[in-house]
């Protein structure tokens, strides 16, 4: 096949991209080089700065110089095939990866221009303000209530039971889920359909009034309705909070994001408003990607 | 085939789909060719029997239209096309349209051809007929370079049939000027001059649509889209109403 006319234009961008296979006696070069992203990381008031995040496991160089931000009351998809860092990524923004030995993250990560990427943070309240949701539902052995209630409890957001009440009662309902457990507050949380129980997670999540919620693949083991569910939820969730957000599903990642973030061995490679990404991406890495033309 | 690559998914059917909806498209675009080409034809040769033959086809302009926008629907419905191939679907679809408006047209300047020839009639002459075969030569070199920059996706030729607009105006108005002549020359040559005068216009309406071919090319391969460029309001300009564009 000839060279297209789409692959030439793309060489202008890509310029700033060097595949893996590089000779030693260039490699400095090229550290610099792959840290440039195609696409505007930056925004006009970000909730969140990432400046400069690199992740190690151990020897392995998993994130190279990322730089991000996400802007408030948005939705920042990050995709890209298995293990190019995305979930990694993700991780570094509540300090999740402080759990996995050898891991070391080096970079500034600004929560509200105060970085958190610091030894003097207390990670149980910034897990509180970045809350979490993961790919499989993971509700405490406890009544849907207490899944909710806990977290208001321990960190100290109501001292009365009819305070609690309140949390859990609108947790519920703004995770579109008073309605179906509102008769059922006492029985065990994991009794839920795996659609509820995610619900129930996302909950629990924003009961102790985050201010970005992070989703790592919260989807992939739903089936539609549930998926549908979820992603109406992040869509009226994105008027209070921001929320990144990890899948595999490009349809997902085109349906409820407002920024997309495309991912290749460990760099960010193009980030841009997700219209753009999914009709006219600039990077020859990303059309690839997201148009299946290489797995 | 293409410069441009349609191939390389991981999943190789894919690439047979979008393969095989372009060969159509092409397919469709060649008939909606060789159809105003025979128009023509019949026209400059006063041929009744080759006007009847373009008009017996237009059947098959049709059938090759429906059949491909059945294709695009089902890789619209099964692949959930995006970037590049959200583009190509897109493009293909609104070129058929287009292609199958050519048909239309050419069956229009055939039947208009036998409304001039068929039966004891007078023959217009050299003279009248002169800007129809003007425009019809114009035309018909623009829709042939539109068809190769369709089949090639060559993002040159495409952009080069996108920006005919002012010629294909100036070829229709300066003809529309000449045949109001006749007219006021000999009141008798108003009817033929009306039929020439749409003869006339359904040759700009093809050239319109070759060149709308052009601007979805240049979509698909380029991301850029540059319909309606000449008709957009400059800044400050004060709107004036629809924008008026040749198509």
């Amino acid at each position: 096949m000839n060279t297209s006319t789409s692959d030439l234009e793309h060489k202008s961008v890509q310029t700033s991209y060097v595949a893996p296979d590089r000779t030693a006696a260039s490699r400095a070069t090229v550290d610099r080089e792959v840290r440039r992203t195609v696409g505007e990381v930056r925004v006009a008031e970000p909730r969140i700065r990432c400046n400069d995040i690199h992740v190690y496991y151990g020897a392995a160089h998993a994130i190279k110089g990322v730089n991000l931000d996400v802007a408030r009351n948005e939705v920042v998809a990050m995709i890209g095939p298995s293990g190019c860092g995305k979930s990694t990524f993700l991780r570094c923004l509540n300090r999740m990866n402080d759990t996995i030995d050898g891991c070391r993250v080096t970079g500034e990560i600004l929560l509200d221009d105060r970085d958190i990427n610091t030894r003097d943070i207390d990670v149980v309240p910034l897990r509180a303000q970045v809350g979490m949701v993961f790919q499989k539902p993971n509700p405490f052995p406890k009544s849907i209530w207490e899944n909710v209630a806990f977290g208001p409890r321990i960190h100290g957001l109501a001292r009365t039971r009819a305070q609690l009440d309140e949390i859990v009662e609108s947790s519920l309902r703004r995770a579109g889920l008073w309605d179906e457990v509102k008769d059922r507050l006492d029985t065990p949380g994991t009794g839920l359909s795996g659609g509820q129980q995610q619900r129930l997670c996302i909950a629990r999540t924003i009961a102790v009034q985050p201010e970005v919620i992070l989703m790592d693949e919260p989807c992939s083991a739903l089936d539609p309705i549930s998926t549908a569910k979820i992603e109406e939820l992040i869509d009226e969730l994105r008027q209070h909070f921001s929320i990144c957000i990890v899948t595999h599903s490009m349809q997902q990642a085109a349906r409820v994001s407002q920024r997309t973030a495309y991912f290749h061995l460990g760099d960010l490679i193009e980030v841009g408003p997700t219209e753009q990404i999914f009709t006219n991406p600039q990077h020859k890495l990303t059309e690839d990607y997201i148009t299946g033309r290489f797995g | 085939m293409s410069q441009y690559n349609l191939e390389g998914h991981t999943v190789r059917r894919y690439d047979g789909e979008l393969n095989h909806v372009h060969l159509r498209v092409i397919e469709l675009g060649g008939l909606a060719l060789h159809q105003t080409r025979n128009a023509l034809a019949a026209l400059q040769e006063r041929d009744v029997r080759l006007a009847r033959s373009v008009i017996g086809r237009e059947w098959e302009v049709n059938r090759l239209d429906v059949s491909i926008d059945d294709e695009l629907i089902s890789v619209i419905a099964r692949r959930a096309p995006v970037a590049r191939d959200l583009r190509i679907v897109m493009a293909f679809a609104k070129a058929v349209n287009e292609l199958e408006r050519v048909g239309d047209e050419a069956n229009k300047v055939a039947r208009l051809a036998l409304q001039l020839f068929e039966g004891i009639r007078v023959d217009p002459g050299e003279a009248l007929m002169w800007d129809v075969q003007s425009m019809g030569r114009r035309v018909l070199d623009l829709l042939e370079r539109s068809m190769d920059a369709l089949d090639r996706l060559d993002l040159l030729a495409a952009r080069g049939v996108a920006g005919c607009q002012r010629e294909l105006e100036a070829e229709f108005q300066a003809g529309m000027r000449r045949l109001s002549t006749y007219v006021m020359e000999d009141a008798r040559n108003v009817g033929q001059v009306i039929t020439l005068t749409q003869i006339i216009k359904a040759l700009e309406r093809i050239g319109d649509h070759a060149r709308h071919v052009g601007e979805y090319v240049v979509y698909l391969v380029s991301g850029e889209d540059v319909r309606h460029r000449k008709c957009a309001p400059e800044e400050g300009a004060v709107d004036e109403g629809e924008p008026q564009d040749g198509g």
